[in-house]
């Protein structure tokens, strides 16, 4: 049987411009060839420069921000696509070939209603008419599970949810009866409640349609859910290629292999519960609008120990950190550390108190100067609160990166020069520097990949073993949870729904939203996705 | 207002969440209306701080204290500044500036016929140069980097950097005295043809297009290239869009704003900052007439010619702000 996308030895290239040095050409992609059948779904899964967008795009023609196809073909139904010209190459988008992108809500035009877009491609291509289309788009509208589906196209993206739009992208690009969808990272900017369902309905609307995707994640899990066969890339080459069950279940490759097992640490909560460094008290805050983000709420977190606070976006979390380090006055409630009452607002804060909580935050990108070198960033605290300077300074610097594992010849790096994983690392030196007792930390690990992620948990509880360090640690990720608190706290709608130890609070009897937490977390198993949908529906009926 | 018809709770409030749209050109329409007061204070007091008056200048070596006090007390100077700005303002507001000083005539009257001229010029250019600086900007986007672009950069630029006079002679130069093909001086008078007039002020309009092309360029091409970039663009070129409609359906609507913000600068440069250019080129619009005035300390036009350039600097930035706050889709549909 013909394939319906065949790309073979495919080469993509682009031109990088390094700071201080002559640009040079760099290969995204070497040698990679893939299959795809009619109605099947392959899963591209790799870190971060892996090339797997890029060869996703590909199968449009299209290189994004100066990558080239120097080489190879991409046949579509035995037609190579790149040789076709500008004219047959728009002919193929929108039509043939669809895209989803990873984040909907900046690839929706804000100045247009969502149905106006959702159909634009199907009657500029001549497919349908605009009353055909919209019909189509409606029943898309229903096949996703949008609420409201008659008025859904009428509204603007900035009126409809994240998750709404990640489905109205998918409805968008299926519009048109295309016979393949590159689904790019369509769900991870999503929460994980928010997630499920959005996969769900891919799901549903795949085989409903029997359009054939390339799905492209950095989520192992997600994408055992989702696809027939799997492509593990890394730095632009084929790690290994088989079926789904056969990459989960019996992975060949050592990489695939540490894919597939990160993230399983557990580790045995502490039983300590004396020595209270931090308490937070019935505390409620808001932002002067009138707008409250959090309710009341209390916690507490003994000395050395991790308190994880987990809840989707706009649950409270990373305010509630503000209002532990002082950025946000609570309107309500108390704030005392190691016995001592803290000042609600920053500037009521002495030098010391400031020093003893420090904050890494999950963009390390934007918490750093772009201008300042690595000694700059690291030594600022340095001088701010001890007063080192010159040489001084520069040792200590050098002593701090070796404890996060770099060698010294980073001090005169620009953060344009290091890793993603890097940069989180020189942000923990920076909390370091000040010698802290608590760190706040605001989600470090979610924009990074997961094994660099793991080596900067595994970095942050060395450093909790070797100084007694306290950690506050902000999270949407159950499996990073179970891997590093010893307490945790259950963030809803700025509510408390749940706090404890760490073994109480991830057992049954769960509270509602804490159950849909739990359950909505992907698992790595062939058929996860069905067995929890099945459940609902079993709940459902029996409600 | 209809806020007084809320029923309960916060009024104020509650017409900002349910109008969000009228709330805020409310607002702006309010906002200008404080800063023009403001700048009416500026003005009177920025006249009453000038080294030197009326009196002494008009009088010149003949200057005895005992005429010096009389032209002071006929022109109504004795009584104190509060006074004197709060009936200046009043009367400023029915559209009377007072009486020149020196040539004993209306303000307003005279003002009236500079006014309409320099609204004439600035017009012209305008209708020149706006759709012209835009159809520039995205022929340059079209052909960022390569050599039509900066060919149109290049000219641009060069033509901002020379300082008007310069060019508003140099074209003289070239048109009226090499070619003899232009009219200078560029004076207009009553119960002239429409023609002649548009022949009259083709070298002073040319001069200001030249001047103001530039700005409004380069603002449109950045503007359009930041839309260019975003992510929806790319939607539209992996929907297999043409160039053409991705630009007009998908850039255009995203780049109103920032293009109609510099647009509206001009335009209020092409009214208020004509003074060089008319004097160049002998143009009896206001700006002539407020450095004639100015010359000679005769406040009432001073103070007149202030405040209406003020004003139109104020309208026009008032009104590319509604037009930005209009035009984007979060405010006209609120959730």
């Amino acid at each position: 049987m013909p394939e319906l996308l065949s790309i073979r030895n495919l080469k993509i290239e682009a031109t990088s411009y390094p700071p201080g040095e002559p640009p040079k050409r760099v290969t995204i992609v070497d040698g990679v060839s893939l299959d795809l059948e009619k109605g099947k779904v392959l899963g591209l899964i790799g870190e971060s420069g892996a090339g797997k967008s890029t060869i996703g795009l590909s199968a449009l023609a299209y290189g994004r921000g100066g990558a080239e196809i120097t080489g190879g073909e991409v046949l579509l139904d035995g037609q190579n696509i790149l040789a076709m010209g500008k004219g047959g190459i728009r002919k193929v988008r929108g039509a043939r070939v669809c895209y989803v992108a990873q984040s909907a809500a900046a690839a929706f035009n804000p100045a247009h209603k969502l149905g106006d877009q959702v159909i634009e491609a199907s009657v500029r291509h001549g497919l349908m008419t605009r009353e055909k289309a919209r019909e189509r788009a409606l029943y898309l509208f229903r096949v996703l599970g949008l609420p409201n589906p008659e008025g859904f196209g009428d509204r603007f993206p900035h009126q409809v949810s994240g998750g709404q739009l990640q489905r109205a992208m998918t409805a968008m690009a299926l519009c048109s009866n295309p016979e393949l969808i590159v689904f790019d990272e369509p769900t991870t900017a999503l929460d994980v409640t928010t997630q499920i369902d959005v996969l769900a309905a891919i799901k549903h609307a795949i085989e409903e349609t029997h359009t054939a995707a390339l799905y492209i994640t950095h989520d192992l899990a997600v994408v055992a859910q989702i696809s027939d066969d799997i492509m593990v890339l890394r730095h632009g080459k084929t790690v290994e290629y088989g079926t789904a069950r056969q990459i989960i279940e019996e992975p060949r490759q050592d990489y695939t292999r540490a894919l597939v097992n990160v993230r399983q640490t557990g580790k045995e909560e502490a039983q300590d519960q004396s020595g209270t460094l931090l308490k937070v008290e019935n505390i409620t805050a808001g932002y002067p609008n009138g707008f409250k983000v959090l309710h009341d709420v209390s916690l507490h977190l003994p000395k050395g120990q991790t308190l994880a606070v987990v809840g989707e976006s706009g649950s409270g979390k990373s305010t509630l950190a503000r209002v532990i380090t002082g950025l946000l006055p609570p309107l309500s409630g108390t704030v005392t550390f190691d016995g001592k009452p803290m000042s609600a607002a920053l500037s009521g804060r002495s030098r010391d108190d400031l020093r003893r909580i420090q904050l890494i935050y999950q963009m390390a990108d934007t918490a750093m100067n772009p201008r300042q070198t690595v000694r700059d960033i690291i030594g600022r605290p340095l001088t701010f609160y001890y007063g080192l300077r010159g040489a001084a300074k520069t040792a200590r610097v050098k002593e701090l990166l070796e404890q996060i594992e770099m060698a010294s010849g980073f001090v005169d790096r620009y953060p344009a020069e290091l890793s993603g994983g890097q940069k989180q690392r020189v942000a923990i030196a920076r909390a370091l520097a000040a010698k802290p007792e608590l760190i706040l930390c605001d989600e470090p690990t979610s924009a990074l990949d997961p094994l660099v992620a793991e080596g900067i948990l595994k970095l942050l509880m060395r450093l909790q073993e070797e100084s007694q360090l306290s950690y506050v640690f902000i999270t949407h990720d159950i499996a990073i949870v179970r891997a590093i608190a010893d307490s945790v706290a259950v963030m809803h709608r700025g509510k408390l729904v749940r706090f404890g130890q760490k073994r109480t609070v991830l057992s049954p009897p769960f509270d509602d939203y804490t159950d849909l937490l739990l359950k909505s977390v992907p698992e790595m198993e062939i058929g996860w996705l069905e067995r929890v949908l099945a459940t609902r529906r079993m709940e459902s009926a029996g409600n | 207002m209809t806020m007084t018809s809320e029923p309960s709770g916060l009024p104020a409030r509650k017409f900002r969440e349910r109008y969000p749209l009228l709330a805020l050109i409310l607002q702006r329409l309010g906002l200008s209306a404080v800063l023009l007061l403001a700048v009416s204070v500026l003005i009177f007091a920025g006249v009453e701080a000038l080294p030197g008056d009326f009196a002494t200048t008009y009088l010149g070596q003949s200057a005895t204290p005992q005429a010096v006090e009389n032209i002071r007390s006929q022109l109504g100077l004795d009584r104190p500044v509060t006074t004197r700005y709060f009936e200046w303002l009043g009367n400023a507001l029915q559209g009377d500036f007072g009486t020149s000083w020196a040539s004993r005539n209306s303000v307003s009257e005279q003002i009236g016929n500079r006014l309409g001229n320099s609204l004439f010029l600035a017009f012209f250019a305008a209708l020149v140069s706006v759709p012209l600086a835009i159809a520039l900007g995205m022929v340059s986007v079209h052909f960022r980097n390569r050599v039509p672009d900066k060919v149109i950069n290049v000219i641009s630029l060069a033509a901002i950097s020379l300082p008007e006079f310069f060019i508003g002679y140099l074209l003289i130069l070239f048109f009226a005295v090499n070619l003899g093909i232009a009219t200078f001086p560029a004076t207009v008078f009553e119960g002239m043809s429409f023609v002649d007039r548009l022949k009259a002020i083709a070298l002073p309009a040319a001069t200001l297009v030249l001047v103001v092309l530039a700005h409004m360029m380069r603002m449109t091409r950045a503007a359009i290239l930041s839309v260019m970039s975003s992510a929806y663009m790319e939607t539209a070129e992996l929907k297999g869009l043409g160039a053409f409609r991705a630009i007009v359906k998908h850039a255009a609507p995203n780049a109103i704003a920032p293009i109609v913000n510099v647009v509206a600068l001009n335009l209020a440069y092409l009214v208020v900052g004509v003074v060089v250019v008319e004097v160049v080129f002998v143009y009896p619009g206001m700006g002539q007439y407020m450095v004639d005035a100015v010359t000679v300390r005769d406040m009432p036009v001073v103070q007149a010619c202030g405040l209406i350039f003020a004003a139109f600097y104020i309208l026009l930035n008032m009104l590319a702000d509604i037009i930005a706050i209009v035009a984007n889709p979060r405010l006209r549909h609120p959730r």
